[in-house]
């Protein structure tokens, strides 16, 4: 295969350039250094995948197995380490929690951003501009910033263990507006809109039937990218949730490794259970996400 | 009609008004509350509210542990952001330029450590560092680079460096694929004039390709500054909240959580959320201030 594609590109240089005489060395010189250039990346691209295989093979050993030797196959002691595991954290009980909290700021976030752009993108009301602005702007500002005036007022509405506080803020999402407004811009004409307006249609049914089907792609991309940063979210459950029932799988991750302080093959099973779905999500969506992640990122 | 027109534009109002609402509440509103709070001393719970202006302001000079949060905060940022940006963008130039098979490949692997969840690599990490069961230690002792295991977690250097090099392996892949993005609006043009007038490859990425990509660092670089001060969840997992050893991995955050949500300190706290911000703020202009001021010298 590679060899192929080193001839198929010669073949092209002497195409263009056929009066070149000291062609061989050239040639060989190409070659080593494109072989230099696929270990390197290989080397990489290993560095990147070893510490999941490490984790997926310790999952499956025994901790005085762990301790003592570097495995590189499989064990036999994955079914105990996942039974210890579950002594100490309900984990799939976390893992249907952070489904929950996820999928539920992925709609809210995904509909409300899609208003918000549209809001912005077709409307010319007074102060457009200053708004879209200020709101590029609260993208600049920490969370961390306000953490203890939320957790005083989730606690004043009494919401300390409702899932409320943490799906509601996700309607305030800038990233989200400024990507879908530059999709809905080129993707929505003034003459569409009118058109359904004079066919008799109100504002929110030509939002809902006629312009969110038609940015959806733009939506689809940004709420995978929001599913993945909230499943991951750690510090703002971390504050708001009491009742161990409703912790979120990173919470009880954190927990277990807590309690297992030594038990290295059932923290590893934890932490397994914690990565291998956006490992799996990865695989499907790995074009979109990479694609997603450069429109966004050119802009800046 | 005209007047229709007019009460039409107004539904963009509507549209956007769910989002505003919702920012004065959970994000506004807090902050100023926050703000209030760091003039308090104040446990967050009891009647026992005592307002005591800018004593806390004051107690962030002469507190050792703050002063310490904030330089473990920054090296262990630059600690990984260099090498990140160093790496990044030889990946993109490389990965760019040559016709090489798989580079999707290659660009998806890079970047999935971004994707997973960063408590679950700082245990991850801190398990791989492990003094007696981390497979890093067991590999450096098979190939005789060492003879006792090194007790990486108890060494205030190298539980820095760990942090630094997860967020270094978490981000490089984004910053290279920004990077790609960056390099590939560059005119082709440029390169074959460049090519014309006898430079190199390395003379045409030091003229063309750093220059022209300036925005795109500079991108990169606040993005990555805003992040880096706001680090919790690695360190966090590394040292089990604990900021070991010595508080050497305790960053700003870590802190404000400890001090606010664990010691019940709020007013403390907030005052150090605020630290917090005013740092970001002002490095984050001052970034912007340097590489504007460098790019009016052409």
């Amino acid at each position: 295969m590679k060899s192929n594609n080193v001839l198929k590109e010669n073949e092209k240089i002497t195409a263009i350039k056929p009066i070149k005489s000291t062609k061989v060395p050239k040639q060989l010189g190409s070659i080593i250094k494109k072989t230099l250039l696929y270990i390197a990346l290989t080397a990489l691209a290993i560095l990147c995948f070893l510490p999941f295989f490490i984790m997926i093979i310790n999952a499956t050993h025994t901790n005085g197995e762990i301790a003592t030797t570097l495995s590189l196959t499989p064990g036999s002691a994955l079914m105990v380490n996942y039974k210890r595991l579950l002594e100490s954290q309900p984990i799939w009980n976390g893992l249907l929690n952070s489904l929950i909290i996820a999928s539920s700021v992925t709609v809210v976030s995904g509909y409300a951003s899609a208003l918000t752009a549209y809001g912005f993108s077709k409307f010319k009301f007074k102060g457009n501009s200053i708004l879209f602005w200020i709101l590029l702007g609260t993208m600049m500002i920490p969370t961390q910033l306000g953490m203890i005036g939320l957790f005083q007022l989730v606690k004043t509405f009494k919401l300390l263990d409702s899932y409320l506080p943490l799906i509601i803020p996700a309607i305030a999402s800038p990233a989200s507006v400024f990507f879908i407004k530059g999709y809905t811009d080129g993707a929505i004409s003034e003459s569409l809109i009118e058109a359904a307006r004079i066919d008799g249609c109100n504002e929110f049914k030509i939002f809902n039937r006629i312009v969110l089907p038609l940015i959806f792609p733009s939506v689809a991309t940004m709420s995978i990218f929001t599913f993945i940063s909230t499943w991951n979210n750690f510090l703002i459950p971390l504050i708001l949730l009491f009742d161990p029932k409703k912790f979120t799988l990173p919470i009880m991750v954190m927990l277990a490794r807590g309690t297992y302080q030594t038990e290295y093959g059932a923290v590893f099973a934890g932490v397994a259970i914690s990565i291998i779905p956006i490992m799996i999500a990865f695989i499907f969506l790995s074009k979109k996400i990479v694609g997603g992640l450069t429109v966004g990122g050119v802009k800046g | 009609m005209a007047k229709a027109r007019i009460n039409k534009e107004k539904y963009g109002l509507l549209f956007i008004a769910p989002f505003f609402i919702t920012f004065l509440i959970f994000q506004l509103y807090p902050m100023i509350y926050s703000f209030y709070v760091s003039f308090l001393k104040w446990d967050g719970m009891s009647k026992k509210v005592k307002f005591v202006g800018i004593a806390n302001y004051a107690r962030l000079f002469s507190d050792q542990i703050f002063i310490k949060t904030i330089a473990n905060t920054w090296i262990m940022w630059l600690g990984g952001v260099i090498p990140q940006m160093i790496l990044a963008l030889t990946l993109a130039v490389f990965l760019n330029e040559a016709r090489l098979k798989g580079k999707d490949i290659f660009r998806a692997v890079y970047f999935f450590p971004n994707l997973v969840t960063a408590t679950s690599i700082g245990i991850l990490f801190a398990f791989l560092f492990d003094w007696q069961a981390g497979s890093v230690n067991k590999i450096l002792m098979n190939i005789h680079l060492i003879k006792e295991p090194i007790n990486f977690l108890m060494s205030e250097n190298y539980s820095r460096s760990i942090v630094s090099l997860t967020s270094f392996w978490m981000w490089f892949g984004y910053s290279m694929i920004i990077f790609m993005a960056g390099i590939k609006n560059i005119p082709e043009e440029l390169y074959e004039a460049a090519t014309v007038d006898g430079a190199t490859k390395t003379q045409a990425f030091f003229s063309i390709t750093i220059p022209l990509l300036r925005p795109t660092i500079l991108f990169s670089f606040i993005t990555s500054l805003i992040g880096g001060m706001q680090s919790f969840d690695i360190p966090y997992a590394l040292s089990r909240g604990a900021g070991d050893p010595n508080n050497a991995t305790m960053t700003m955050v870590m802190y404000l959580y400890r001090t606010a949500f664990v010691n019940n300190n709020y007013g403390y706290g907030a005052a150090v959320g605020y630290a917090l911000f005013l740092i970001i703020l002002v490095f984050a202009l001052i970034s912007f201030k340097f590489i504007n001021r460098n790019a009016d010298y052409e």
